[in-house]
């Protein structure tokens, strides 16, 4: 399909752009690798406590964290992805431009932060969990059928990761300080996605709420369907569910916001 | 006083550069930026430096400025040597890069000069009398609680001009001041460079590319490419260097056969009742006016100017042929003996 | 005598450049207020974070969460302070690639100084408090037994602290000089040196204490003289001198970073962008 080739181009080139950073890249997985260290003994005080918090023992424990460091840039809990660049285009007005085009904004920019998260789970994602893997016991699966499971998870999870972020961009539209408004959806996120402290050890209600929000399907997903600790069809689901709605969501924005472009004038 | 005010004798730059050569190789490799080049500008000079871009102009401001040290060679401006003394040289410089403002963003223009008046510590009845002169000059007043991010880029530059001279600076160096500029603004900015180094006195070293601001300004150019200086006089004289030749475009009544112009003018191109006349670029138009207008029957006309890019890249060929040949003489003279 | 006068032509600018940030920042009231509360939020949930750890477990690494709460206010509130002096000293990699610290080097201050103020944010604040809200409560909690040279040696540990993580923020932009991409190393220092100290020492592996012992000092910052204060082992079983060292460390530490910060000027006047 003429179509699909398009969004396959769009997304090679977000995975180019990243990949020319190259020095930036070196660092993060640096500073990735150091603050895994810090939570690997934090983790293991915590797990020499409690030993099986949450369901996992230590080793499941020290794992989750690695898969975590892996996946930072990747799900950018953080931010960090293309949404940065997509309210600069709606501050400056250039998003008219892009909202004419004939191909689909929401696929144009969906394409675009797989093509980066793919690069991240690449360049940055393997180093830190190799080192993990190297110095410390890790509770990794021997079968192939469960590293695909996991990947697909991972791959739903960039999904979400970006749903959520297209929301919080489009919210430029109608906010005069959206920059602010996203660093707290950020941190929110961070927290809630779990990359502090694994979902399943937040304590009664405030555990069972946090897990059914968008960003447990994040980190949260994956890692448990690494660690055998959940089902991948289930977990499929719940992240297919997220996506759904998220993508929705910001297709229903994306609608709202362009009349509003059109009835302003661009 | 023999020595100039700024005096560079053999000053270089080199730089290092690594190249990708392969997945985890890097290639290194040395770029001589500027090659031993030696001038001296007198107090109260107004001087145009030009040259392509990478030529080496920039790099030679950001040594004159303190900014870079070079690598080789002796550079002193006002007795200092810039890059050793760089916060006590910058008392008595004023520089204004022309695509980045120094100006506070959000803030009125006002607010920035306040600072400039406490970072420079300008005594309190000269920053006044500067300022109001400068707003006045400038065309400022209505501009100064206004914030920055919302002059235009010609009202902001005057601005960035205006800041660089609070501190009554002894030199001022412009990089592309006209660049962006519409054209009141460019004349605007001219009228002001003009002024300030006729009646205070301001040595002026501005790089452009804009041939306009030189004709206007500056009575020395000077121009390097590849590093090199390879001009260094009077305007004119670059034309006649160059052997640049400005352009006469005359629109007739009708359409004639090819004007008869005196040598070495002559018609380049004709297009229905327009013709192009060729001329050297250092004689004046008018004498050809003159005789055009007594003869035929004229419509309109206008002088384009020759590209300084064209004029350098010309120049540029006749000096390597130049020292093609003289390499060619020595390994004859070898021959011979 | 001549670099007296740098350290005060420094200072001054420092202050007029921070002053006109600050009213940067003010003609955008609703913008402050809000990246002020996210500053906060963000660091508020790295503390409810040891708060859940703590409604599962009694202690961590044999520290209680008044003693663990002790430790990350001392930590947190030093950062902040750094990083609200500091902290846009990470930009320098920015500028240099877009070649705008060209016109920082033309004006009649130091480059430090000018670079420190550089988009100076009071939203940072919004850390400081949240440390300060954290000790206040560590404090109340806590049980200490408090002597007139305990009581002396708080603030010192604040000021201190602050001046370690400063000196941490000035090298890692006189590195940026070098590795002009490379910003996020510093991260690994800042941020994951805030986040270590915020656990108790005991947590951590000795060569891992050792090295922010003896290599890059970030222990006094606040677990030497903090297991001083309560009357906790001291780690590495060092003598109880060491909890009054942090002063001298941390002048030590901004003198190395200041000679870093020179020689990478240096550099950069040398090689250009």
């Amino acid at each position: 399909m003429g179509s699909g080739r398009l969004y396959l181009a769009v997304a090679v080139g977000g995975f180019r752009r990243y990949a020319t950073y190259r020095a930036a890249t070196l660092a993060g997985v640096f500073t990735n690798t150091v603050f895994g260290l810090i939570l690997v003994y934090t983790y293991t005080a915590l797990w020499d406590e409690k030993p099986h918090l949450g369901g996992y023992d230590l080793a499941q424990a020290v794992t989750y964290v690695w898969v975590g460091q892996s996946l930072f840039k990747t799900l950018a809990n953080g931010g960090g992805g293309v949404e940065s660049e997509l309210m600069e285009r709606i501050r400056t007005g250039d998003i008219a431009v892009d909202l004419y085009r004939p191909a689909d904004l929401q696929l144009w920019w969906l394409a675009a932060d797989l093509g980066r998260a793919g690069f991240e789970l690449l360049g940055r994602g393997v180093a830190p969990f190799v080192f993990g893997a190297l110095v410390f016991d890790l509770a990794l699966p021997t079968d192939v059928t469960t590293w695909a499971a996991f990947l697909g998870a991972v791959l739903l999870a960039m999904v979400v990761s970006f749903g959520i972020r297209y929301l919080v961009a489009l919210s430029a539209f109608w906010l005069l300080d959206a920059k602010g408004v996203a660093q707290m959806v950020m941190f929110t996120g961070w927290f809630c996605s779990g990359m502090i402290l694994p979902l399943n050890v937040f304590p009664g209600a405030l555990g069972e709420v946090v897990r059914t929000l968008p960003w447990s399907a994040l980190l949260q997903a994956p890692a448990d369907v690494l660690l055998g600790h959940a089902d991948p069809l289930g977990t499929y689901a719940f992240q297919g569910m997220w996506a759904v709605v998220l993508l929705a969501a910001g297709r229903m924005a994306q609608g709202a916001a362009t009349r509003r472009v059109v009835l302003q004038g661009g | 006083m023999d020595e100039g005010f700024i005096d560079v004798k053999g000053v270089e730059k080199v730089f290092e550069v690594r190249k990708k050569a392969g997945f985890l190789k890097r290639e290194r490799r040395q770029v001589r930026a500027v090659d031993s080049i030696s001038f001296r500008v007198a107090r109260g000079e107004m001087v145009g430096y030009i040259g392509p871009n990478g030529a080496g102009k920039s790099t030679t401001i950001k040594m004159l400025t303190g900014i870079l040290t070079p690598s080789g060679g002796r550079l002193r401006v006002a007795g200092i040597d810039p890059s050793r003394e760089r916060t006590r040289l910058a008392h008595r410089i004023g520089v204004v890069f022309g695509q980045r403002t120094t100006l506070w963003w959000d803030l009125p223009l006002i607010d920035s000069y306040k600072l400039m008046h406490r970072m420079y510590r300008i005594p309190d009845g000269r920053y006044r009398e500067n300022l109001d002169r400068l707003v006045e000059l400038l065309d400022l007043s209505e501009l100064l609680d206004v914030p920055v991010r919302q002059l235009s880029l010609g009202q902001r530059m005057r601005g960035d001009i205006a800041a660089a001279l609070l501190h009554d600076p002894e030199v001022l160096y412009l990089d592309e001041p006209t660049i962006g500029l519409d054209v009141i603004s460019k004349a605007k900015v001219r009228e002001f460079l003009r002024e300030l180094n006729a009646e205070r006195g301001t040595t002026v070293l501005l790089t452009t590319h804009d041939l306009q601001d030189i004709e206007q300004l500056c009575s020395r150019v000077m121009v390097i490419d590849h590093g090199r200086m390879m001009y260094d006089g009077p305007l004119a004289g670059l034309h006649e260097a160059g052997e640049s030749e400005r352009t006469l475009v005359v629109d007739l009544e009708r359409e004639l056969p090819p004007i008869e112009a005196p040598a070495p003018a002559r018609v380049v191109r004709v297009e229905g009742p327009r013709q192009w006349l060729a001329f050297p670029a250092s004689e004046s138009a008018a004498p050809l006016v003159a005789r055009i207008a007594a003869e035929y029957p004229l419509v309109d006309l206008s002088v384009r100017e020759p590209d300084i890019e064209a004029v350098i890249a010309k120049m540029y060929v006749e000096q390597t042929e130049k020292t093609a040949n003289a390499g060619n003489a020595g390994n004859a003279g070898k021959a011979v003996s | 005598m001549a670099d007296t006068s740098r350290v005060v032509d420094g200072l001054r600018a420092y202050r007029m450049i921070t002053a006109m940030w600050i009213r940067s920042t003010m003609a955008y009231r609703a913008s402050f207020f809000m990246t002020t509360l996210g500053n906060l939020t963000a660091t508020t949930f790295d503390f409810v974070a040891i708060l859940l750890m703590f409604s599962r477990v009694d202690e961590l690494g044999g520290y209680s969460l008044p003693q663990v709460a002790f430790l990350y206010g001392l930590s947190s509130t030093a950062f902040g302070l750094a990083d609200l002096a500091l902290g846009s000293m990470e930009n320098l990699g920015r500028r240099v690639r877009d070649g705008t610290l060209d016109t920082l080097l033309v004006r009649p201050a130091p480059v430090l100084a000018q670079m420190g103020a550089d988009q100076f944010g009071l939203r940072r604040l919004g850390r400081i408090t949240q440390g300060l809200a954290v000790l206040i409560y560590a404090l109340a909690t806590v049980d200490i037994d408090w002597t007139p040279l305990k009581l002396l040696l708080m603030p010192v540990i604040l000021v201190s602290g602050a001046g370690i993580f400063g000196a941490v923020f000035i090298a890692g932009a006189a590195f940026q000089f070098v590795a002009k991409d490379a910003s996020e190393v510093q991260n690994a220092f800042t941020y994951g040196g805030t986040t270590m100290l915020q656990y108790p020492p005991t947590v951590f592996a000795t060569e891992l204490v050792r090295g922010v012992t003896f290599v890059l000092p970030l222990a006094f910052v606040n677990w030497l003289p903090a297991t001083y204060v309560l009357g906790m082992p001291i780690p590495l079983g060092l003598p109880e001198w060491v909890a009054f060292l942090p002063p001298l460390v941390a002048v030590g530490c901004c003198a190395l970073a200041g000679m870093a910060w020179r020689a990478g000027l240096r550099s950069y006047q040398s090689t250009g962008n």
